[in-house]
């Protein structure tokens, strides 16, 4: 973080400092969500879930409104972004209506239609701002959790058909630089001044780390200001630039940890509604950290997505705090009821 | 109490939950492999591109466009000009290597070190332009030692010419050093001018020569803007002001076209191209002559007897007087406590209409402004466009000023008094009109009553051919007027100029019927309580020829003297170069 905003000099130090006061923030977050017992959200699973939704709409009026960014709100120096809490909101409410529901071999479509539903909110709704990524990433995280679930053989076939048929409805809906984006993905010469830049500049950078790194500070892309967007959604290719592989090796293992211990926290939860959110939780988080981290190496197409926890972004660490919150919260209660 | 069908849901949810598990370990495995195959397969390639071949985005200027004049002649382009560009980021040792380059050229060196400090600072790659106008030479030299100056680049770029200097300066305006137009019509149509600026995306090596083009979007070239002006005119019109102070302004008296317009002293616009030193702005700045003002539009005068045509036709349409009417003019007018006085000492005698404007008898108008009064004069003054701008479509145009008695009260207090509505009549007073208006006014009484916008703008034309705009009369109000009264009026003009005792006869011309007033501004210097004079301004405004006008010029010379001798004989000669070639000559030109 420090070195990226290096680069940046005067405005540099500012956001960096920033990134601390919101590191702090998200900490005290943190502990906050702590205090209470996490099944409080089961039972207001959908007015966390409703107040979002509003917050969304509401976020795309005052942007229309304010000619201003549709995405997040701001209030003197503070933003703050809906679409952060949605991910969440819907994680929850997700979890909540699976742990109602009966037990099954595989749900069918109409089962689903609450899932459907709720999901499909929030995905028009955030791609209206315009955020492809989280909005794919609510998809794809709703999607996951589904499948966990289980889903009937012949439901799903059904879906996967309604999806090939959507996705080019989807694909009109598009906004041209979105489209160019997936283009230049496929074919990165496609687009040199536009993302395709971006994504040269960040393999380079990622590459010419190579095993050792170039060493902290001494990023030649990021110091020479080469890599656009390098303290948010680009900050891994700095990261790898300067710690090459070892560093950024230390580092995938680092947040494959913290998945996998979000995962045996949801084993170990005691209840149905305990397991699914720690589920959704840990998937969320998993997800945003493989887009973001494919994204910047070249596997996957620019879709706009910060790394958790190394981004700048108050919005997204605060809620990444909740959601460790969360988690670790599912795991102390986890022999906490019914007086065994 | 926990129901037996939770515990097996948990378990098989543990089972599935394995799944996840292994999709996780799953992709990110497939993340090492990519960093893996970024860093270690190919992280040499990487290590050397990020080091020696750099991207760099460079923008590729568009051509601004052209100025002409209305037969296609350029006034204003761009000549090639070799400019020496520094790249910070890629300068490791800036003062040896700006004392380097001092050696083999001249160069100010504190304001090189200063620039490439401040260039490093914010943003390290973009070049640093540290000088202008190398001569062929100093490329030379520059290119011979390459090897020992890293980071030095010379870029071609176009500079701003104004091909005829001073010509025409006012109009044309001039661009700043961020090739912005600050003034005139580079200013007005800035933005078709500017063109689109391009850009390529190229790769280059350590001395930032280029390795490779990666792509390239063409800039897009300026319109080219064609101004209603005859250069020939205008430099004609220019040769007549040299050492003189004023402005000429020469229009179409049919449709607002102008042809000429000169303001004296003026300046030349390559000097503000170059970049001025603050030393030499303030100078002409401050000047007291103010060479940067356009005087046919900005600067404001007393119209003096130019101004009695509106007073005289005020007369007839209010029914006040008619051509026959008759005031006898003794040379002297009491009037309230003051004996107002005619220019001619001992008087014109009997004096009507025709004779009165011929003879520009004061006395004649004095009774008729009387009669009339300052609002209603004031009426007639607004109506023939005065008190406001033209519409002209270049800038910093002034409205002038028509009095009225409740204006007086307001600005000053005091009440209007009679004597200066007699002031009034005569066009002194506190009235005040650019050259331009009063060439506007005259147009109207010769086009059947029209007041149109004076237009400098002919054509714009988009670098592939097409027509951006092209000129059509404007107009700004049509005169409600009886065609009887202009023709009297258009009568005593002509004999301004064609017959004996006019005082506008040094503007005739054998062949052409011209048509014209003189005007001759006194002006008065208070000092320690005596009024000293000082020369008068001089006025005159020309049209011809009269049956089927196709030109007005209205000229004033500051302190030149009598209209009939200093201003009169100006706007002769405007008007004869202007029929001389044209006289065969197509009213539209072609392009």
């Amino acid at each position: 973080m420090y070195s990226a905003t290096h680069a940046l000099e005067k405005v540099g130090i500012k956001i960096f400092k920033r990134h601390m006061c919101w590191y702090g923030i998200g900490f005290l977050f943190f502990l906050l969500t702590l205090l209470f017992d996490y099944r409080h959200l089961n039972k207001w699973a959908y007015h966390i879930y409703f107040f979002s939704i509003f917050l969304l709409i509401l976020v795309l009026v005052w942007g229309k409104i304010s000619s201003g960014s549709q995405r997040w709100f701001k209030i003197g120096f503070i933003s703050f972004q809906p679409s952060e809490l949605a991910k969440i909101s819907v994680a929850i409410l997700i979890s909540h209506i699976f742990s109602e529901m009966p037990l099954k071999k595989g749900y069918t479509l109409r089962e689903l239609w609450k899932i459907f539903l709720f999901t499909g909110i929030p995905f028009v709704l955030i791609l209206k701002e315009p955020d492809l990524g989280t909005a794919l990433i609510i998809l794809i995280l709703s999607g996951t959790v589904t499948l966990l679930a289980g889903v009937k053989k012949s439901s799903l076939l059904i879906l996967i058909i309604t999806g090939l048929v959507l996705t080019p409805i989807v694909w009109t809906h598009l906004k041209d630089y979105q489209k160019k984006r997936v283009l230049t993905f496929i074919n990165p010469n496609l687009d040199p001044l536009g993302s395709g830049y971006h994504i040269t500049q960040s393999k380079i950078a990622i590459g010419s780390g190579m095993i050792f790194g170039k060493g902290f500070l001494k990023g030649s892309q990021s110091r020479l200001r080469f890599l656009p967007e390098q303290h948010t959604d680009f900050i891994f290719s700095v990261f790898a630039e300067e710690r090459g592989f070892v560093g950024s090796l230390a580092l995938i293992f680092l947040y494959c940890c913290l998945i996998l211990r979000g995962l045996n926290i949801a084993k170990n939860s005691r209840d149905k509604f305990g397991s699914y959110l720690a589920v959704s939780i840990s998937v969320l988080m998993f997800w945003q950290i493989f887009i973001n981290m494919g994204m910047v190496s070249g596997i996957l197409p620019v879709v706009g997505t910060p790394l958790l926890f190394m981004s700048y972004g108050g919005s997204s660490l605060v809620f990444t705090m909740i959601s460790v919150g969360i988690l670790m919260n599912i795991r102390m209660r986890r022999y906490m009821f019914n007086g065994v | 109490m926990l129901k037996s069908p939770d515990i097996e849901t948990n378990i098989s949810l543990q089972k599935r939950i394995i799944w996840i598990d292994l999709l996780v370990i799953f992709l990110f495995f497939i993340l090492i492999l990519r960093i893996w195959y970024l860093q270690i397969t190919k992280g040499q390639e990487y290590r050397i591109r990020s080091e020696h071949n750099r991207i760099r985005l460079r923008e590729i200027p568009a051509y601004r466009g052209k100025i002409m004049d209305r037969n296609g002649i350029v006034l204003v382009d761009n000549k090639p000009s070799y400019n020496l560009y520094l790249i910070p980021e890629e300068i490791e040792k800036p003062d040896a290597l700006i004392k380097r380059l001092s050696h083999i050229i001249a160069l100010n060196i504190e304001q090189a070190k200063k620039s490439l400090l401040h260039m490093k600072r914010t943003c390290a790659f973009k070049p640093v332009c540290v000088k202008r106008e190398l001569s062929f030479d100093e490329v030379a030299k520059i290119e011979a030692n390459k090897l020992l100056l890293p980071g030095v680049v010379i870029r071609v770029e176009g500079k701003r010419n104004y091909i005829y200097g001073k010509l025409a300066s006012h109009i044309l305006g001039y661009i700043s050093w961020n090739r912005r137009g600050t003034v005139g019509i580079e200013y007005k149509w800035d933005k078709f001018l500017s063109g689109t600026h391009g850009g390529m995306q190229i790769e280059v090596d350590a001395t930032g020569r280029m390795v490779r083009l990666i792509s390239k979007r063409a800039p897009v070239a300026g319109d080219n803007v064609y101004l209603t002006i005859d250069k020939r005119l205008q430099q004609k019109a220019e040769h007549l002001l040299q050492d003189k102070t004023g402005a000429i302004v020469a229009v179409n008296p049919k449709d607002g076209e102008v042809l000429a317009m000169v303001s004296s002293p003026s300046f030349d616009p390559n000097r503000f191209v170059e970049g001025i030193d603050q030393k030499t702005w303030e100078k002409i700045v401050n000047s007291k002559n103010h060479p940067l003002q356009n005087r046919a539009i900005n600067g404001l005068y007393p119209p003096g007897s130019t101004f009695k045509v509106v007073v005289a036709l005020a007369g007839l349409q209010e029914g006040l007087i008619n051509p026959d009417t008759v005031f006898t003019c003794t040379g002297k007018f009491p009037y309230g406590n003051r004996i107002f006085k005619c220019w001619k000492k001992n008087g014109h005698g009997n004096v009507n209409l025709h004779k009165a404007i011929k003879e520009s008898c004061d006395i004649y108008f004095y009774n008729v402004g009387k009669m009339l009064g300052a609002e209603k004069i004031a009426h007639y003054a607004k109506m023939f466009g005065l008190g406001q701008k033209t519409g002209i479509d270049i800038g910093n145009e002034r409205k002038g000023l028509v009095p009225t008695p409740e204006w007086k009260f307001k600005r000053f207090g005091i009440p209007w008094q009679g004597g200066e509505t007699l002031s009034f009549a005569i066009g002194q007073s506190f009235l005040l009109v650019t050259p331009l208006q009063m060439a506007v006014l005259y147009s109207a009484f010769f086009n059947g009553g029209i007041l149109y916008k004076p237009t400098i703008t002919k054509l714009i034309k988009r670098s592939d051919g097409s027509i951006v705009y092209e000129f059509k009369p404007r107009v700004k109000s049509k005169l409600h007027i009886n065609k009887k009264h202009i023709d009297e009026i258009k009568k005593a003009l002509i004999a301004v100029v064609n017959e004996a005792h006019g005082t506008g006869q040094k503007a005739r011309i054998k062949g052409i019927t011209v048509a014209g007033k003189t005007g001759t501004v006194q002006l008065v210097e208070e000092k320690e309580e005596e009024e000293t004079k000082i020369k008068e301004h001089a006025w005159f405004v020309g049209i011809a020829p009269a049956q089927d006008p196709k030109i007005c010029v209205a000229a004033i010379i500051e302190h030149g003297g009598h209209g009939g001798s200093a201003a009169a004989p100006v706007v002769r000669e405007l008007i004869k170069e202007y029929f001389k070639e044209y006289v065969g000559q197509k009213i539209n030109s072609k392009f």
